[in-house]
């Protein structure tokens, strides 16, 4: 069902807007410890950004194929946010209490803003694979059914 | 004045959540829903939480929207058909009784914005005061959400990994 867009304005403005998304998304992310955001709207937008690639240019387009390699990252996202709380735990603290990260040079609340930081990007890795992953999901998208005639 | 933005962005409201239920096709109303969810983000904002009105804006209107798109264009269009059933004369009755029945409910709330309010007084003035100097983070939601609530938002990201999974699972027929 995915194919390619045949008019040319939108692949224009679709190649020249998934950029800006995408920035704008990491901006979200990495400010949103100053301003509103964060790990789950970043992720969203880097999730659409792709989504919007992967509707413009089809099942051949780059966007698709970076998204199908993406997919194998599959909650990687939740293991970097569990694994954040789990280096807390071993390094001998509470899980998921960040003052415990043993980061040189960094005090108590330093502290606290790097483990907020690593866990959103988890956050937003989680939920950008998700979003590709259930559009993936949502589209049948049948490697074999151009070549391979149907058995039944 | 206070209600220069309040009512109608409430009529908006209300327009488009009776438009998406009215209108004769499915395509339509997913696309109405997707403007209803921009009207609701402006009140989130209007109201001051800005992050629950962008999350609001790019979740409901961006990601929900292209996902019911997608679902509506695999469907077949037997199954996308709508069969309305006629209300049924309870309903007239029944509903008007709920509706003041909250009204008066809704006149125990405390005020908007009220400093006594029991939400505000119980662990708010802790994080507002305290979690610059303990975080690093200028944003409190972030904070709170990230920091103080960290195992809360372990488990919604969890959930919505197990989301991805299942929809993976029950859908996806045609991997090996």
């Amino acid at each position: 069902m995915i194919n390619p867009h045949d008019s040319v304005i939108v692949r224009t403005m679709s190649r020249m807007l998934i950029p800006l998304i995408q920035l704008f998304a990491l901006y979200v992310l990495f400010f949103g410890q100053y301003g509103p955001g964060g790990g789950f709207v970043g992720g969203v937008m880097l999730g659409t950004s792709l989504i919007l690639g992967i509707l413009v240019y089809g099942r051949d387009g780059v966007p698709c194929r970076a998204a199908r390699k993406l997919m194998h990252g599959d909650g990687v996202g939740l293991i970097i946010f569990a694994g954040v709380g789990g280096i807390c735990l071993v390094m001998g603290g509470q899980f998921l209490n960040y003052s415990s990260l043993e980061i040189p040079l960094a005090d108590d609340a330093r502290r606290r803003y790097l483990g907020i930081l690593m866990t959103q990007i988890g956050v937003a890795v989680d939920i950008a694979v998700t979003a590709i992953s259930i559009v993936f999901s949502l589209s049948p998208i049948n490697d074999t059914e151009d070549t391979e005639p149907s058995r039944d | 004045m206070i209600f220069s933005f309040e009512i109608p962005l409430l009529i908006l409201l209300l327009l488009t959540a009776a438009g998406a239920i009215i209108v004769k096709d499915l395509i339509s109303a997913v696309l109405i829903l997707g403007s209803y969810s921009f009207v609701l983000a402006l009140v989130w904002a209007w109201l001051g939480a800005v992050d629950v009105a962008f999350v609001e804006a790019v979740v409901g209107a961006g990601l929900a929207t292209v996902f019911f798109l997608l679902t509506l264009f695999n469907a077949s269009p037997k199954d996308t058909e709508i069969r309305r059933q006629p209300v049924p004369f309870i309903a007239f009755l029944g509903l008007p009784m709920l509706g003041l029945l909250l009204l008066f409910a809704a006149e125990d709330l405390p005020e908007f914005s009220d400093p006594k309010s029991p939400a505000s007084v119980h662990v708010s003035p802790e994080y507002l005061e305290q979690s610059y100097q303990k975080t690093d983070t200028e944003n409190v939601v972030t904070s709170v959400l990230m920091d103080y609530r960290g195992f809360d938002t372990l488990i919604e990201t969890a959930v919505i990994f197990t989301a991805g999974i299942a929809c993976a699972l029950l859908l996806r027929r045609d991997s090996k």
